[in-house]
């Protein structure tokens, strides 16, 4: 139903039952925020959205206020942006002043606030917020002094991760935001996933950069630096390049990266169908052999550090194939070395992707061999984007190459994982492979398609019914595990990603809050995988003679080696 | 620590509004709530601790740290706070060598900061353990303080 309000001495027209800041935004009219999150219930902590609402006596907060009949509104009246123009000051107050050096300087809420309201000199001046900046996770920083307690990344952990390392201490001029029982982060449940830096307004939560010694080992003449980079990457940075939002940049990007000097550009897709392949192997295999089932994917590394804490009892459920980067780290380190007669000592292994908990996964004792880790060096998306700005790499007079062999080919199921229930539906198109050696009728699944954040969807394979389901945000991953220890879930396979929507709404891409552009994003995958050829993982060319050559049978002997790991429990303040 | 597990058995139902008496019998039993019993009323409520230790922290009633033999609470209440209070915290935090919410490494000696004692008349005050100071001077306190070092000798 329609109701006519009255902003700024103008009729507009609300809906009934929006709130007066769902109005003014799809009437074109901005009103800040600082608290608020899409998606989210409104808090009004932060009160920057208050609007002078004639007949009341105070400030209204319009992100928690209905619409009324005849409401008449003003959103920028010289009371209200005095009140906007005080909050800032004040939150300015007691906040560090070093903007140049911040992690988040151009890139900052607060800052840009502030420049909105042209602040221009310290009115306040409180004392500042003393606190130890927190470097011990492998992917997020945490500086308590620059953190304005607008509690988002509170919510988002807890409202969508379910996880809740985060939440507010003590109270009054004596709050701030705390892990549990005030440990680093690295001793906390954190997962690493990167989603409470994508909502922080300021440079509180930021990643861990590894651009420097990315940069350091760049200048090495004796060290090879081979990069490889996530199937989300090239389909999710075109609007950042300044192409049509969506293309697949992916050999524009091989382009960039050989003009930064990296020596060898793979792409991980060929190792997502590694993945792919040796995890729907093993699938098939419990099917077979009715055991451990359902299966739990084991790609997403926040996922497996999740269930490592919390959910141990389901250790010999989860899949022990390793993700896509670190099969390609291996493959890096064991076949291409062999091949090309480098000591893996000299290689520098750098891979891109669209996450902070990748950063984490690289450094597990467990994904190392004799000493040598696997993986060097994790950059992700915005850190991939910065280091091209370094290099001032003008994009439009690259011209487009292919990735290096022997990794150079891949199917349009490896690009599929990006997206969330995209991992199950390369699963199956290969599993029917795998339990029949045919292939399966129909290979686009629709039902798994789409970011809703829980789908389950049936699927005949050989003449047997199989059962995925996918679940995106980990929240959701709480309540289905609790389904299937109630013997409730009846499916063969459950997919999960930490972050809502999969990989393309990673902790390590772009800054956006904005659902239409996941969407459009989650189709250039799509469309892809509608044009390509070879849309089957075990059809990969060079994946069927990186088996031939080098890895023998899926599941074999040197496959458990070097594409398989083992999960166990994690002792953390849960 | 048997003693938890029979607190929690008086909550036979799990559900959160009963954290806060929950702790507070810990509390009362313990003296603080320690890790260890956080982790185990987060199980039993099905609750992160992160949440129960910011909840916690919220109320000045609830310590992280063992008490010191010597338990000494500072009044911070409106009145105390106008005669000076934050002089005498201050003397006491630099006579014992530690701040408020710590304990000695001797465990001898804690620090607690509290809501009004209810002897506005007489500020600033202090207690420790049941004794009450009050009318609080930075001479005095040295005097009390020196005195419970003396009985340790």
């Amino acid at each position: 139903m329609l109701i006519d309000i009255q902003v700024n001495n103008k009729k507009i027209q609300a809906k009934k039952g929006e709130t007066i800041l769902e109005t003014l935004s799809r009437n074109g009219i901005k009103v800040p925020t600082l608290c608020r999150m899409e998606n989210f219930t409104p808090t009004g902590a932060c009160r920057m959205c208050v609007v002078e609402v004639e007949g009341k006596s105070g400030l209204i907060p319009s992100c928690s206020y209905p619409v009324e009949e005849s409401l008449k509104i003003k959103t920028h009246s010289p009371r209200v942006l005095k009140a906007r123009k005080m909050l800032v000051e004040l939150l300015l107050s007691n906040h560090p002043d070093d903007c140049l050096y911040c992690a988040s300087n151009g890139n900052c809420e607060l800052q840009d606030m502030a420049v909105e309201l042209n602040i221009r000199e310290r009115r306040i001046s409180g004392e500042k917020t003393k606190a130890n900046i927190d470097q011990s996770s492998p992917g997020i920083v945490r500086d308590p002094a620059k953190c304005i307690l607008c509690g988002r990344c509170v919510r988002v952990c807890e409202e969508i991760l379910g996880v809740s390392t985060f939440d507010f201490y003590k109270r009054g001029n004596k709050t701030a935001i705390t892990t549990s029982m005030n440990k680093d982060l690295n001793f906390s449940n954190c997962i690493h996933c990167g989603q409470c830096l994508l909502v922080c307004p300021t440079g509180s939560l930021h990643e861990k950069t590894s651009i420097d010694i990315v940069n350091q080992m760049l200048s090495h003449d004796d060290t090879k630096v081979v990069v490889q980079y996530s199937p989300t990457i090239a389909a999710s940075i075109a609007e950042e390049l300044g192409y049509r939002s969506n293309k697949d940049v992916n050999q524009v990007l091989n382009a960039i990266l050989r003009k930064i000097g990296f020596d060898k550009v793979f792409d991980s897709s060929f190792a997502a169908d590694v993945a792919l392949y040796e995890q729907s192997a093993e699938l098939a295999d419990r099917i077979k052999h009715e055991e451990n089932l359902p299966m739990l994917s084991s790609c997403c590394p926040g996922w497996i550090k999740h269930m490592e804490q919390s959910h141990p009892d389901m250790i010999d459920f989860v899949s022990t194939t390793k993700s896509p980067q670190q099969i390609m780290g291996t493959l890096i380190k064991s076949y291409l070395t062999e091949k090309e007669e480098f000591a893996p000592e000299n290689i520098f292994s750098v891979s891109v992707m669209p996450c902070t908990a990748k950063k984490f996964e690289a450094q597990r004792e467990e994904m190392t061999h004799k000493g040598v880790s696997d993986i060097d060096a994790v950059i992700t998306t915005r850190e991939l984007l910065n280091l091209i700005k370094l290099y001032g790499i003008d994009i439009h007079s690259v011209a487009e190459e292919l990735t290096d062999a022997p990794f150079n080919t891949r199917s349009s199921a490896a690009k599929l994982v990006s997206v969330t229930g995209g991992l199950s539906e390369g699963i199956v198109r290969t599993l029917s492979y795998h339990l029949t050696g045919k292939e399966l009728g129909n290979l686009k699944i629709t039902k798994l398609r789409g970011l809703k954040d829980r789908k389950e969807v049936y699927v005949k394979v050989g003449g047997q019914e199989i059962g995925i389901a996918v679940v995106s945000g980990l929240k959701n991953a709480n309540k289905l595990i609790e389904e299937i220890r109630d013997g409730k879930s009846k499916v063969h396979f459950i997919e999960v990603m930490a972050c809502p929507g999969g990989c393309i709404n990673g902790g390590g891409q772009p800054f956006c809050n904005d659902e239409k552009v996941l969407r459009n994003k989650s189709k250039t995958i799509y469309d892809l995988d509608q044009k390509e050829a070879i849309k089957v993982a075990h059809k990969n060319s060079g994946l069927v003679n990186l088996y031939k050559d080098f890895i023998g049978d899926p599941l074999g002997e040197k496959a458990t080696k070097l594409l398989h790991t083992k999960y166990s429990k994690r002792d953390v303040l849960l | 620590m048997a003693d938890l597990e029979k607190i929690l058995e008086q909550y036979p139902f799990v559900q959160r509004d009963n954290l806060i008496p929950i702790l507070q019998e810990i509390q009362d039993n313990y003296g603080y709530l320690s890790e260890e019993a956080i982790v185990k009323v987060g199980r039993y409520l099905k609750m992160p601790t992160a949440k129960i230790y910011g909840l916690a922290s919220f109320y000045h009633h609830f310590r992280f740290n063992t008490k010191g033999k010597y338990h000494i609470k500072v009044c911070n209440g409106t009145s105390c706070h106008a005669r000076l209070n934050t002089l005498i915290i201050q003397k006491i935090e630099k006579l014992v060598g530690i701040k408020n919410e710590e304990v000695t490494k001797d465990g001898l000696f804690s620090i607690e900061e509290t809501s009004c004692m209810a002897a506005c008349g007489n500020g600033p005050v202090m207690s420790i353990n049941d004794e009450f100071y009050p009318d609080l001077t930075i001479e005095k306190v040295k005097e009390i303080i020196d005195s419970y070092k003396r009985l340790e000798e």
